[in-house]
Formats: C-alpha cells, sequence, structure tokens
C-alpha cells in the first residue's frame, strides 16, 4: 500500500486511473446488460398455460379468429402478434369485441388476469411477437424531470397528433378515434406502442428503444398528476370546446348586457 | 329643440312635402307618455338605487385593489405554475371589476336617477341647392386664398415632393427578404441523403420498419443546420411507413421509389400546410388533423377526401451499403400547399 501512495505522483499515475476506471465502468455496464436482456427472455409460458388458453381460444375468440387463430373474414390472424397484443386487447376488455364495428372499444374486462396470461401463453406460442413488457419499463419516476421531457418530445412528434397535445384522444375517420391516455396503465400504454392495437401504427423497439417508451409513460403520468397550468381545461379539446364556451357563454353575457342597457328602469 | 309637449313631427317641413300626395294613411301616435319611475316617485326607492350605484363604484374600487394584491404578492421570479395561475386570475378578476364596476354603475346610475323626460331634436330642412353653393364657395375660396394657381412653382414642388415620398415603402418592404426563387421546389432532400429519426436524429435501417411501423422523420444533417433549421424542417419532415408491397399500387416510374414496401411521404398538407401524420395502419389512410383531409398510401397518397388539392409528394427512397435507408432524390414536385407559380 505505501509503494502504491508513493507512487500517485508518478506521470502516468492518471493514466492507469483513468484506464481502470474505464474498466470498471464498462464491466459493470456488461453484466448490467447482460441481466437485462436475460430479463427479457424470461416471460416464459407453461406447456399447461398454452394448452389452458388454447381451449379459452377456442371457446371465446376462434369464431372471428379462427381455429388455430388463422383468421376468417370477420377477424384477423394472430399468428405472429405476440403476448403483449393479447395482453392489451384482451387487458382491456377490447377484446372479445361486443359487435363489429369501426373500433373495438375499451370496456369491462371479461378474463381474468391468470385467464389473460394463458390465452397470451398460446398466442405467443403461434408464432413469435413482442411479448408482454418488463416491469423495469413500468415503474416511470415523474419527479425525473429530464426523462419527462425527453418523453414529452418523443410524445409530440410521434403521438400527439392523434392523440392530442395533452392525451386526451381525438377522432379518425369514419367512427373510427384514438382513445384519451388519461388513467390507462403504464403497462397498456407500452403494450400499445409495441404493438400498434387496431388502427394504430406499430412502434417497434428500433424506432422507439423501450427506454424511450418508459420516457413516454413518465410523461403521461406526469401530466395526469401535475394539472393543468393554464386555468381550465375544457376537456383539453383546443379550439373545440374553447370555441363552443366563448360563443355561448362569451355572446351570452353581451347579449345579456346589451338588452339590459337597452330595457327601461322600473 | 325642444320638450315633448311642444314638438311635433307633423310640423316638419320634409314630412308634409311627402305626404302631400296621397291621404295620410297612418296617424302619427307621437311618443307614448311619459312613465314615472319608482326611484322618480318613492323616495326610499331613490335611496336604494343611490346605495346600489355606490356599491358598483366600491365593487371597482376592490377590484383594483385585488389587482394590486396580485400584482405585489406574487413575485414572477420565484413563483410555483399554480401561483402564476393565481396571479393570472386575480389580475384579470381584478381589472375586469375594476372596469365593470364602474361601467355598471354609470349606467344604473343614468337608468334610475337621472332625469329621463324625452327629448325630440327636429331634423334640419333639406336645402340641397342652397347647400351646394356653400360648399362649392367654401372650396373655391380654398383654391383662391392658397394661390395655388398662381404660383406654379409651389405647386410643382408639390407635386414632385408627394409622388417622391412613398417610395422609401418600397425600400423598407423590399427589406422584408429575397423573393422565394426557387426555394419552395426544393427542400433538404438529396441523392444519398440518410433518413434519420426525428427528434433523435438516428439512421434507420430497412430492418428496423416493421409492417404496420410509421416513423417520422427528417433529413440527415438538419439538427445541424446552423440558421433556419424551422423552415427547412417544415419544408423536408416526412412519413415512413411500412405497407405489405402488394398494398402498393406504384404508377409506371414510380416502382422503385419503395423498398420493399416502406414508403416514404411528405408530412406537409397540400392543403395548408399542417402536418399530415394520422396514420391508420390498417386502412391505410392518412389523416390531416387540420381540415380532415385524406389520403390514401396504396393509392399513392391520392386525395380520397376533404379540401386538400393534389396528392402528397413522394420521397423515392433505397437502401444505402449499410443497410440504412436513403433518399435517391429531393421530392419531384413541390411540397406543401398550392402557389401561383407552381402550375
Amino acid at each position: 500500500m505505501k509503494a502504491l501512495s508513493q507512487r500517485r505522483r508518478h506521470p502516468l499515475a492518471a493514466v492507469a486511473l483513468l484506464l481502470l476506471g474505464l474498466l470498471v465502468t464498462g464491466g459493470l455496464y456488461a453484466v448490467a446488460n447482460g441481466a437485462n436482456q436475460a430479463q427479457a427472455a424470461t416471460t416464459t409460458y407453461t406447456a399447461e398455460d398454452v394448452s389452458e388458453g388454447e381451449k379459452l381460444f377456442v371457446a371465446n375468440c376462434a369464431t372471428c379468429h379462427g381455429i388455430e387463430a388463422s383468421g376468417t373474414e370477420n377477424g384477423p390472424s394472430l399468428v405472429g402478434v405476440g403476448a403483449a397484443s393479447v395482453d392489451f386487447q384482451v387487458g382491456t376488455g377490447r377484446m372479445p369485441m361486443a359487435m363489429q364495428g369501426p373500433q373495438a372499444q375499451e370496456k369491462p374486462v371479461q378474463f381474468n388476469e391468470e385467464q389473460t396470461a394463458e390465452l397470451a401463453a398460446y398466442v405467443s406460442s403461434l408464432g413469435a411477437g413482442p411479448s408482454v413488457p418488463d416491469s423495469e419499463y413500468l415503474e416511470p419516476d415523474t419527479s425525473d424531470e429530464e426523462a419527462s421531457a425527453n418523453g414529452g418530445e418523443l410524445f409530440r412528434v410521434n403521438c400527439a397528433m392523434c392523440h392530442n397535445a395533452a392525451a386526451a384522444g381525438g377522432a379518425l375517420t369514419r367512427g373510427k378515434f384514438a382513445p384519451s391516455l388519461d388513467g390507462v396503465s403504464e403497462k397498456h400504454i407500452y403494450e400499445a406502442m409495441a404493438t400498434g392495437p387496431q388502427n394504430m401504427p406499430v412502434f417497434n423497439d428500433t424506432n422507439i428503444t423501450p427506454d424511450e417508451k418508459q420516457d413516454i409513460i413518465t410523461f403521461l403520468k406526469d401530466i395526469e398528476t401535475s394539472g393543468s397550468p393554464g386555468g381550465a381545461q375544457l376537456g383539453s379539446l383546443g379550439p373545440v370546446s374553447e370555441g363552443l364556451f366563448i360563443w355561448t357563454a362569451g355572446l351570452g353575457i353581451i347579449i345579456a348586457f346589451t338588452i339590459w342597457l337597452t330595457s327601461r328602469s322600473s | 329643440m325642444g320638450d315633448h309637449s311642444h314638438g311635433s313631427p307633423n310640423t316638419s317641413g320634409t314630412v308634409a312635402t311627402a305626404g302631400q300626395g296621397d291621404e295620410e294613411k297612418f296617424q302619427n301616435p307621437g311618443l307614448p307618455p311619459h312613465r314615472p319611475r319608482l326611484a322618480d316617485t318613492n323616495p326610499r326607492a331613490e335611496k336604494r338605487a343611490e346605495r346600489q350605484v355606490a356599491s358598483l363604484f366600491i365593487v371597482s374600487i376592490i377590484g383594483t385593489i385585488v389587482f394590486f394584491i396580485g400584482y405585489f404578492s406574487i413575485h414572477l421570479d420565484d413563483a410555483s405554475i399554480a401561483e402564476l395561475r393565481l396571479q393570472n386570475i386575480l389580475l384579470g378578476l381584478g381589472t375586469a371589476f375594476a372596469m365593470l364596476g364602474i361601467g355598471v354603475g354609470i349606467v344604473h346610475w343614468a337608468k334610475t336617477l337621472m332625469p329621463d323626460h324625452e327629448i325630440t331634436e327636429e331634423r334640419h330642412e333639406i336645402r340641397p341647392e342652397e347647400d351646394r353653393v356653400i360648399a362649392e364657395k367654401m372650396v373655391g375660396d380654398i383654391i383662391e386664398e392658397t394661390g395655388i394657381k398662381r404660383r406654379p412653382l409651389i405647386r410643382n414642388t408639390l407635386l414632385g415632393a408627394m409622388v417622391l415620398a412613398p417610395l422609401p415603402a418600397i425600400a423598407v418592404f423590399r427589406d422584408l427578404g429575397p423573393l422565394p426563387g426557387d426555394t419552395l421546389r426544393h427542400t433538404m432532400w438529396e441523392a444519398g441523403t440518410r433518413l434519420v429519426r426525428d427528434p433523435s436524429g438516428t439512421a434507420i435501417k430497412a430492418a428496423d420498419v416493421t409492417v404496420g411501423s410509421a416513423f417520422h422523420v427528417i433529413p440527415n444533417g438538419l439538427k445541424d443546420l446552423p440558421e433556419h433549421k424551422l423552415e427547412e424542417k417544415a419544408k423536408a419532415v416526412v412519413l415512413l411507413m411500412r405497407l405489405n408491397p402488394e398494398d402498393l399500387n406504384p404508377s409506371p416510374g414510380r416502382e422503385d421509389w419503395a423498398v420493399d414496401g416502406i414508403v416514404a411521404y411528405s408530412k406537409i398538407c397540400t392543403h395548408v400546410g399542417c402536418p399530415v401524420a394520422l396514420y391508420e395502419q390498417q386502412t391505410h389512410h392518412l389523416l390531416c388533423p387540420c381540415h380532415q383531409s385524406t389520403f390514401d398510401v396504396t393509392q399513392e397518397c391520392k386525395v380520397i377526401f376533404g379540401p386538400a388539392g393534389h396528392a402528397l409528394p413522394q420521397l423515392p427512397i433505397a437502401v444505402d451499403d449499410e443497410g440504412y435507408l436513403i433518399a435517391t432524390s429531393d421530392f419531384k414536385e413541390p411540397v406543401g400547399p398550392s402557389y401561383w407559380e407552381r402550375g
């Protein structure tokens, strides 16, 4: 130890220290990264899950999606849509659909978590697809302002045109709409980005990386809890609700004043 | 001017002249009888009205005080968003009530307490010929007194000054900028420019774009521009989508503009230039959020609904040696709304 401390003023000491530091951080990063990948692959299902899922599928889904999920004219093939897709569609109650329509709508969930997982197991056994996300990406830290700001920028570029800048949702063509994201769970937001349910485009992990997806979730949870800085939101629908308000309430007040101005005092 | 008891519309010369030809069909009812107000007859009502007016003025005073409380008690530099919102409300409501209190108070005062007897003002008789002669004489006098006819030196220098005076405006308006020239026809895209993600600026591999994906794309190098970044971005933004190749129906000459079903279209609406980015991945429709123009990606973004004038321009793309997507040229037509010289 003494020999080491004597050499701390050696001209190459700084270089040696730097190399050591780089080695340690690099090594740690490699280990951590490897752990992440290992975790991502561990969402496996047992054979029992798959067979239970198949029974549920044949009983509840095969009418539209066909035996072995190969698709009919009433429903698309589910080969390769992945477990995330099933978890989103069934977990938000969109599937099974109540009736054919422009788009499947959110409604009370029909299957419990275990059944949903079994269905997901069966569908993911038919072909590779996005799996249910790791919980590490689903714990947004809304106090992390940098993540929230980055998520906000990504949201405005990729999502805001349909879902509205305040995530209040918006209309699409022929009865379809992008739903409001207020109160949607972290897992379902992530799965929607990864799978592109219905008419939503797919934002796969090469387009928006899992970390960026988490930033977007952080932003959404942040605006959900931080309230409106600009006063009454009126549904955050922009000129539609604001215009309606000022044309009715504002003009109403002006008309009331005009009537009062010209009326005779009793 | 006189009050109701003296004035009578029928004494007006013009009305009499107009009515001379035929029998008068409608009797002029005159003004309704004067009806005294409550405050005119009842001293207690008068007192009450007085108090109402005074309290409206006090409302105005309170409004001004509220304004200054909001103005001085919340400091801009260390206020949270909630405090700023509170300050906005206080300033707004304070000013509103300060103004409204005075206005409403004065009107209420006039309506309840000030005298309200009717007054009639008779119309002047119209004397067209006389008036015209007087006006003519005034103009003649002005010309005569300025002496503009007798002093050609003054007249000519005045004319010269007035012709020259607007010329600086030409110089000033010219400084608003050079004419756009052909900049509306060109964007940053050129052969070999990589397609990169907005906002991160990372290049996109063709293999990254799975079927159903939509990427928001800017040209490589946009983020490093020293100036006019937003102007260039406003022209060059592109939406990248991947469809099944059999869903695309490229017209002759456009067969090699797509890569395995990956197509890139300008995001600028051809109506008034909003970003068209609402992509429905099942119907392959692109919807503009401003005026609902709808473009069909399977028909080279032809307009199928709404006010847009022409199809969205397509960016021809290819893959470079390293597998990244690149443009093979600029757009073949100007992006965005039509303009006069577009043809």
